[in-house]
Order: structure tokens, then sequence, then C-alpha cells
């Protein structure tokens, strides 16, 4: 007969799991209460060899500093969706990397601190980097180290062609042209629907005069033009609306592209094969007279506000020791990324000549969301839908971009 | 399993497991009186419906209400750390709507959904009437088919990027040695192919899910009734239309109607292909609520959209529940 009374309990414990679930999300998720002094990290670096550079910079300034870091690599995809997760969970790290694109983003919400709070002096960085942390006249985050694009030439294709790397569009064309051959294009460039394909477009807009905020100018659609007539000349394959960035090192590397644009962080990948010779340029402007202005690429560390006003302190310290000099130069020479301080650029360029173009190309850099601020990634799409509707034919380069802007 | 134990245990001798749990003793105390029985009992009912209820809630009830309200703000990434998200009223809907994308991106749905369905449903029931007859290697044929199942769709979809490239993709190549090609086909590139291509490599996905469930309906048909049947001379066609079809018409209903909810909501195979491109000529419903979230950072746009995908599916759950209740009253 007291059988029937029991069932609640039955019942009753069946919730048990449930509950417990609730509370095991906790666990795993790096916050600010950590213990004394512990920094928790968090970056995107996860793959070889970067997180083995990155890691050797961080426990350099942890030995330093003696602290403890708690580091945690999450890809760079699925970055911004941790971050936010973090933020309404009231978990941010206390050391933050961010792709310096997304800092103003995250900065707006309230959720990162001001360096200058902190004492730490800004001075001495390339501007656009720090354009590129600064929202609304404060600095949030500072980098060791940026990247930025460049025209990676085949060099033995362009001697055997009795070439020289191009230095306006129209050499860019005829120089694309003569080394295209068989099933080699000259020219291999990413125009693909993700921010890439913006990213990419960025040097040619602004090297032309044109501007992110005014997409629908005359000097975007001469920019957009340029790209127009080499996949229409049959000097870039129609597939550049497909290809990433690293496609198009593949295409370059397997030998299906005599130029490409691209970045320095493909170098360790080039120098793996042997056979391979190749030099690098600026990006060729339209007219010239000109300057080439590419955008300027890496990664800021910043301190999130977790309401630990000593961690955070520590934070910033913590900060200013991966942006120091030597490490600096420690991540610029592995990572074969570029130092933020200018005064580096002479000591960095003579222990690495083949980074040369790219450090040039970064004094004169320019952030992508130094105008734009956080209306950057919809201009991105804007810029993207635009170079597709002209590469694929449906739309002509004057008209592309008024297109993609109507939405 | 412990609390079922505990329960038969308790059964049989009742003094121990007084002791051994008197917490749980207290709580179930035997009521005193016995006009008050009846309000444990209706406890005890209610109990037994907590667990599924909190479930349904927290998995299905909550996201579901959580994203109608967020489409009816401004929700964007400073909401996650400021908690505050204004009203907008159906303002992300106007945006939705009025979208040049809102038109190709519902007809593209509509397309891949039927393409893929239609592909995928056709492959399917021939291979799986094709698995039904005995033939060396059956089997491991069969478990070989499961293979576009089993791969991460991240990675199948990069391996079909590379096949479908337009200049050194083996298709291509392939066409254009039989001489059924004579110029390179743009499968991604070539925005009034790519939808095409798409769906071709959803259909890829697809088959192993139609052919595992038609093949079990398959087995449940009895043998006798093809007995029967080509005694009176129906066999081949005739034997799949009359006897095959007809039985296997619930598990048919199954698989399109879980077919058309799996497909609408497809966004890994276009993001790995295409990203919605080229020009924007496979976007779908899906693509264009995860780009809204998770590219632009438009919480409030995104989930607009896919409060329209989910809509879209209630048509279809709707239609399956009334055709079922249909074959219930018949």
């Amino acid at each position: 007969m007291d059988k029937k009374p029991r069932l609640p309990i039955l019942a009753g414990l069946a919730i048990i799991p449930l509950a417990l679930a609730g509370c095991s999300s906790e666990s795993g998720t790096p916050g600010a209460g950590g213990s004394g002094n512990t920094l928790t990290i968090v970056d995107y670096y996860v793959n070889e060899p970067d997180q083995k550079f990155v890691l050797e910079a961080l426990n350099t300034c942890a030995a330093e500093l003696s602290v403890k870091i708690n580091r945690t690599g999450v890809p760079s995809k699925d970055l911004m969706q941790k971050v936010l997760q973090m933020s309404s969970s009231k978990t941010l790290p206390d050391v933050l990397m961010l792709d310096n694109p997304n800092l103003q983003d995250i900065a707006s919400t309230g959720g990162l601190a001001p360096l200058d709070q902190f004492g730490i002096s800004t001075d001495g960085f390339a501007p656009g980097i720090i354009e590129a942390a600064t929202y609304k006249d404060k600095v949030y985050g500072l980098a060791p180290t940026v990247n930025t694009l460049g025209l990676f030439v085949n060099k033995t294709l362009l001697d055997a062609a009795g070439l020289t790397p191009p230095t306006t569009w129209d050499e860019l064309k005829t120089t694309a042209a003569a080394l295209t051959e068989g099933d080699r294009y000259g020219l291999a460039f990413s125009a693909n629907a993700t921010h890439e394909g913006a990213w990419q477009f960025l040097p040619l807009l602004w090297t032309n005069g044109g501007s992110e905020d005014k997409i629908d100018s005359p000097e975007a659609a001469e920019a957009l033009q340029l790209q127009v007539d080499l996949v229409n000349a049959g000097s870039a394959s129609k597939s550049v609306v497909n290809w990433s960035q690293v496609d198009v090192k593949d295409q370059f590397m397997a030998g299906k592209a005599a130029m490409m644009i691209n970045g320095p962080w493909q170098i360790p990948a080039l120098d793996a094969d042997p056979n391979l010779v190749w030099t690098t340029v600026q990006i060729p402007v339209n007219r010239a007279g000109q300057t080439s202005i590419a955008p300027l690429g890496g990664e800021v560390w910043t301190v999130p506000q977790t309401g630990n006003k000593t961690k955070q302190a520590l934070a910033a310290k913590f900060i200013e020791c991966i942006t120091d000099d030597d490490n600096q130069l420690a991540l610029a020479t592995a990572r074969y990324t570029i130092p933020t301080r200018t005064a580096l650029a002479d000591e960095y360029v003579a222990s690495l000549p083949v980074m040369s173009t790219f450090t040039d190309q970064v004094a004169t850099a320019r952030s992508r969301t130094g105008l734009l601020g956080t209306g950057w990634p919809k201009t991105a799409t804007q810029i993207h839908t635009g170079l597709q509707l002209a590469l694929t034919g449906k739309a002509t380069a004057d008209e592309a971009f008024a297109k993609a802007l109507a939405g | 399993m412990a609390s079922v134990s505990t329960l038969t245990t308790r059964g049989g001798s009742p003094p121990d497991s007084i002791e051994a749990h008197p917490s749980l003793e207290s709580a179930g105390t035997p009521p005193q009186a016995p006009r008050r029985r009846r309000k444990p009992e209706r406890i005890t009912k209610l109990l037994f419906i907590v667990p599924a209820a909190l479930y349904i809630f927290a998995f299905f009830a909550f996201p579901v209400i959580k994203n109608i309200t967020m489409s009816l703000q401004e929700y964007t990434t400073a909401t996650f750390f400021t908690g505050e998200a204004p009203w907008v009223g159906f303002a992300n809907y106007v945006t939705v709507t009025s979208s040049s994308l809102f038109g190709p991106a519902f007809l593209n749905t509509a397309l891949f959904t039927a393409g893929s369905l239609l592909g995928q449903f056709v492959i399917g029931i021939a291979l799986a009437v094709f698995f039904r007859r005995r033939f060396p290697l059956n089997g491991f044929l069969r478990s070989l088919m499961l293979l576009p199942w089993l791969l991460p769709v991240i990675v199948s979809s990069a391996t079909w990027r590379s096949i479908l490239d337009q200049d050194s993709g083996i298709l291509n190549q392939f066409l254009t040695s039989i001489g059924v090609i004579q110029s390179p086909i743009g499968w991604l590139s070539d925005p009034n192919v790519a939808l095409l291509s798409v769906i071709l490599v959803n259909i890829w996905v697809g088959i192993p899910f139609n052919v595992a469930l038609l093949y079990g309906g398959l087995q449940d048909i009895p043998e006798e009734l093809y007995e029967a049947g080509a005694l009176d001379g129906a066999t081949g066609w005739k034997a799949f239309w009359h006897i095959t079809w007809p039985n296997l018409r619930p598990v048919v209903s199954v698989v399109l109607v879980l077919g058309v909810v799996y497909t609408l909501k497809v966004l890994d195979v276009i993001l790995g292909l295409t990203n919605g491109g080229p020009a924007n000529a496979t976007q779908t419903l899906a693509v264009r609520s995860y780009q809204e979230s998770f590219v632009n950072f438009e919480f409030g746009v995104g989930s607009a959209w896919s409060n329209v995908l989910i809509l879209v599916s209630l048509v279809f759950a709707v239609l399956y529940l009334r055709s079922n209740r249909r074959a219930v009253d018949e």
C-alpha cells in the first residue's frame, strides 16, 4: 500500500540529471574567477606552427611577470560566437585576443577596458593598427605583429618570359596575359562570397582613391573593372569567385597561377617547396604616382571588463609584455608577420629581407574598421556581393556596387 | 536504475530500506487520513509529467520563444554584454521581406528542397529495391552506401568543391575527355549552374538516409504477397506498382516529410560549397539566417529569417500530421 507515495520520489530523482546538466555548463569555460595570480587567456591560434610560437611568447611573459596562465585556443571561425557567449555569461577571460576588424564591435558593447586607464603607452605603434584598436577615441587593444597583402610572383616563370614584376594595373594585365599558358593562369586572387573576398579587394579600391564608405563611386568601379578584365581576358580563373586565400596559395604552389595576391602568412607553406622560386612586390597602382595602400590584418590583445581590477591591471601588464620589442621581433620572425612598432622595421627587415615588401606596405596600410567602425561587416558583405555580381556577369562593374548597396 | 531497485526491495523488506533511506521515507510518508489520499496521487501524476515538461520547455519551447522575441528586438553584439535589446516591433520582418534576396532565397529554398528530395527519393528507392535481391557482397555494398552519411559534411563538401572545380576539377576533366562537353562547366562559379551543383551534392548526402529507411520498409513486406502476385502474373514493374508501392506508403510518407524538414534547414553543404554565392545564386532561407546572425551580427534580422523558415517547416509538419490522421481514420 505504500508503493504509490514512492512515485513522487522517483519522478523527483528523474529531474536530477537535468539539474546537474544545468550546473555543469560552467566548467571548462575560462572565467575571471581563477586563483590569485592566474590569468585566463583566449586566442585563436589553434594551428601549428602558429600555436607553438604564440605559446612561447605567452610563456615568456608569464615568467617575466611571474603569473600562471590558463590559455584556451578557439578556432577562428568560432571565436566571435564564443566571445559573445562568454560576455553574456560574464565569463570573459582576463586577456582576450580579437581579430582586429572585430575589436570595435566588441568594444562598442562595453565589454573591453580602455588601455589608458592602466597607464599603457601606445606611442611608437604603426598608426593603422592603433586606428583599428580605437573605439570612440580610446585604445582598447595592442597587436605585437600585423600582416597585409602583396603580389607574389613566380620568379622562374617571370624570368623565362623576360618580364619584370608589374607595378601598374596595365602592366598587371599584360604580365598576367603573357604568363597565362595552357592550364596555367597569369594571376590568382580571392573574390569569394566571404569577408576574404572583400579584404582582397580593398588594396585595389584604396590604391585607386576609393573609399569603403562610398563603394558606388567611379574609383571603386574602376578597381572592380580590373578584376573583371583579368577574368574576362582569361588571365585569371572564373573560379576566383569560389577561391579562399588558401585555395589561391594552392593554385600558386601547383604552378596553376604565375602570380597571386596573398599575405606573408603563406610564406612558410611556400618555403616548403624548394623548387618554387618567388618574389613579392607591392600591389600595383592604377596610375603612376598613386601610393599602394593595403589593408592591415592581424590580431589585437585586449583586457575585457571582468570586474576584477587587480587582474585587469595584471592583464594590461601582460599585454604590454607581449607587445614589447623582444616579443614583437620574436613573433614577427617566427610567424612572418610585421612588428607593429615602426622603429623595429629596419632591424626586422635586415634580419628577414624576404619581408621587406610587406614591412614597407604596413607603413601606409589602413585598417578595415578605421572609417566605418562597427559598420564594416555590413559593407564587407556589400563589397563581396558586388564583386560576385560583376565577375559572374550578372552586372557590369559600373552598376555592381550600386546593386549590392540596394541589398 | 537505482531508483527502480529501491522500489522493488522496498516492497520486500520495508524496515531495512526505511533505515537506509530516511530522507526518502520522510518525503513519501503514507497519508494519515484516507480522505487526503487523492492529493498526493495527483501530485504523483504531475511529477511524472514534470521531467518531460521541463525537457520540452528547455529544449523546444524556450528556444522557439526566445527566437520569436529576438526577432522583435534590435539584438546586436552589445546585447550580449549589456543585456539591452530595444523592442522594434516588426522592423526586422520588414527588413527581411523587403530585402532583394527574400524572393530569390525563398525560390532557391523551394528548388533546393524539391530537387534534393526528388533525386534522393528516386535513387534511394531504386537502390533499396535493388538491394532486396540476393547477390554476393550485398551486405558489404549496402554498408558502403552509408559512407556519405558517416563523413562529416565539412569534409565531403571540401572534397566536392575540388571535384567540381572549373579548371582542375575531376568532373570537368572526365566529361571533357569522353566528349560530353566541349568547354569546362563552372559548376560552382557559374550562377546559373551553382544551385544545381549544390542540389546534386545534397542528393549524394541524402541517399543513404533514403535507402536505409526504404530498405527497412521493404523488408517488412511479406514475401508471400510477391509469391501470390507472381502466380497471378504480377512480376517486375507490375509487382512494384501493385505490391511494393502500396505497402511502402507509410514509410514513404515518413521519409518524405523528414526529408523536407531536414532539407529545408540544410546549411553546412551550402556554406561548404559556395557560401551562398556565386552572386547569391545559392542563397536559401537558412543561409540568410546564418549570415545575418553570425557574419553581420544582426541577430534580430537573423532570427526573423529563421522564423520564416520555421513557419515553412510548420506547414509541412501540419500536412504530415493531417495525412497521418487520415491514415488512422481509414
